[in-house]
């Protein structure tokens, strides 16, 4: 026998046994039900899950872009200040970021895979869950005991093949996105542990630290040196300051004293 | 004939279009036992390939069994050994 009629004889197999439990088939039919409402239930979070995993990649990708550009900029200013071993540091560092976000962004396709599948099998057991809800009530309206076995085996064999095949895409969904928030849990905690923004341990990393004092640095030279123009400028122009008038002083005139007659 | 792939759903189609069927489940079926990764690739690729040219979607509210079952077209080879043995299967 081939695989893949195996592989349907297994699917059937796991049908009949959960039939077998049931002595009615009316009640076949809502035990059926109950278990296609429960696997929607659980392909819904399984979406939700995905897509939570999936925004929190895309959240990490822009940070590390975030600090990619920062790199990048302060490579441009280091250059700009002769400092190309500062400029080549924050050029390797940006290289090692430019990895991790191109191996992200792996990952965030392979989740919107994973979403886009999990979508479409929702959508798809939705349907099938709505006609058999339907076909349940008809076969309960007109049950009759000879006939119903074979239209309630019919009924469930086919859509148990359904809870199965979607079950596994759940399944498959859920152990690949398990796979992917261990790695993304990683990145958040390289992001958490500031390793990306304080090596320093002084709020800055190391680069802008550098760049900083270069700039402060260059920055005290420059009021020296406009101190030193004004203090050697001093002398030619204070003197004219200090100089006084003519020295001439107007002795007061006497009173002459009024002969009294 | 009534075959389900995997991820799917069911598609309806005559047994007869598919003549390489038999050649290709006996490819997969080697490839599985020793373990060749290519040839199961290959067989199983155009083995979906078939299914979707010849075959007609079946209907949501249409509930019928499968006469064969395919794995999807991202199974690796195993996914499929892990499918084959009864527990690892199916969830539930």
């Amino acid at each position: 026998m081939g695989v893949f009629s195996r592989m349907s004889l297994i699917f059937r197999s796991k049908a009949n046994k959960a039939m077998d439990k049931m002595e009615d088939p009316r009640e076949t039919l809502d035990y059926s039900y109950t278990k296609q409402l429960e696997l929607l239930q659980k392909v819904r979070r399984g979406v939700a899950d995905v897509a939570t995993s999936r925004k929190r990649i895309e959240l990490q990708i822009a940070r590390l872009k975030q600090e990619s550009d920062k790199l990048h900029d302060q490579a441009q200013k280091a250059l700009a200040m002769s400092r190309e071993d500062l400029a080549r540091e924050a050029l390797t560092r940006r290289s090692g970021l430019e990895q991790q976000i191109s191996d992200l962004g792996a990952q965030h396709a392979a989740l919107q895979g994973e979403e886009e599948k999990l979508t479409l099998a929702a959508q798809r057991l939705q349907a099938k869950v709505e006609a058999f809800r339907t076909k349940k009530e008809t076969i309960k309206a007109t049950y009759t005991a000879a006939q119903a076995q074979t239209s309630v085996t019919e009924a469930v064999t086919g859509i148990s093949e359904e809870l199965g095949d979607v079950g596994m895409a759940v399944q498959r969904a859920e152990d690949r996105t398990a796979e992917l928030q261990a790695r993304a849990g990683a990145v958040d905690e390289l992001l958490a542990s500031g390793a990306l923004e304080d090596v320093t341990g002084t709020g800055k990393d190391d680069i802008t630290a550098e760049l900083e004092r270069m700039a402060s640095t260059s920055d005290v030279e420059l009021e020296l040196q406009r101190m030193k123009t004004e203090l050697t400028a001093g002398p030619s122009a204070s003197t004219a300051a200090i100089e006084g008038g003519d020295g001439s002083a107007e002795p007061a005139a006497s009173d002459t004293e009024e002969p009294t007659p | 004939m009534i075959i389900r792939i995997l991820g799917e759903g069911q598609y309806e189609l005559d047994a007869e279009k598919l003549t390489d069927l038999n050649d290709l489940d006996r490819a997969v079926e080697h490839a599985i036992t020793v373990g060749d990764v290519e040839e199961f690739r290959t067989a199983l690729t155009r083995l979906l390939a078939e299914v979707h040219e010849f075959g007609t979607p079946v209907a949501g509210d249409v509930f019928t069994e499968s006469d064969l079952v395919l794995p999807p077209s991202d199974a690796t080879l195993d996914d499929v050994k892990e499918m084959l043995t009864d527990d690892g299967l199916l969830p539930g």
